[in-house]
């Protein structure tokens, strides 16, 4: 899947791979792709309440490697 | 969609229990909820510019997991709570677990508003010039006023 940015969260643990997902996306314009790398297995369901709660749109969930990967459009 | 409001009192000063407010205060700022909280009595320790007082004990902590058992009268002697403060921060550290430091910077480029309870900064005699930056001080008033209009509120 195409995307406009990345952010690397391996090795971070609750609540950072959140947190700085957030962080990741404020300098990106509305529609633009977010890549999410994290190795926390928390943050799949919470990349999905994330987006829930903020309306962006998580586009695709994967694991790869043990490393979860998400794909989120910005609102 | 109106924003949501959490309010959190601090009340804790010990390195397991700092963690809770600031998790959930930088969480819900990044989730885009308005957020205070309120640090009294010991939660004012979070406060501070230095927060190498904050220190964690496996005494009066039984369930603390230990690398080996160690009995009451062992956890008593002297060193053996910065070495158990030692140790979890090492282990937290390894974990990718962010620093009490990190977390309460993330909170306050959040906009999460601290608000340091007057009274007890007064009863320990405390100096603005230990706290950080950024902070706000005021009463039980100052933090009903805004725990009112609350979705979530915690006392912890």
């Amino acid at each position: 899947m195409n995307f406009d940015k990345e952010f690397d969260a391996s090795g971070l643990a609750c609540p950072l791979p959140i947190v700085k997902t957030k962080k990741a996306l404020n300098d990106m314009s509305s529609g633009q792709v977010l890549r999410v790398v994290a190795t926390d297995p928390g943050s799949c369901a919470d990349m999905a309440a994330f987006a829930e709660q903020t309306g962006h749109q998580l586009l695709e969930q994967s694991t790869q490697d043990k490393k979860f990967v998400f794909f989120l459009k910005k609102a | 969609m109106a924003t949501k409001k959490m309010a959190i009192i601090a009340t804790k000063g010990t390195l397991d229990m700092a963690y809770p407010p600031l998790i959930l205060a930088s969480t819900a700022a990044a989730l885009g909820w308005d957020v205070q909280v309120f640090f009294t009595f010991y939660g004012l320790q979070l406060l501070r510019k230095d927060l190498d007082g904050i220190k964690i004990s496996p005494l009066a902590n039984p369930a603390m997991p230990m690398p080996v058992p160690m009995p009451v009268v062992v956890q008593i002697l002297p060193g053996m709570e910065s070495m158990a403060t030692m140790m979890m921060k090492a282990k937290m550290k390894k974990k990718g677990v962010a620093s009490l430091e990190e977390l309460r910077s993330l909170c306050l480029e959040a906009e999460v508003k601290f608000i340091a309870c007057q009274m007890t900064v007064d009863l320990f005699e405390f100096e603005k010039s230990e706290f950080i930056d950024g902070i706000e001080y005021g009463g039980a008033a100052t933090f009903m006023k805004f725990a009112g209009e609350t979705d979530v509120c915690l006392f912890i």
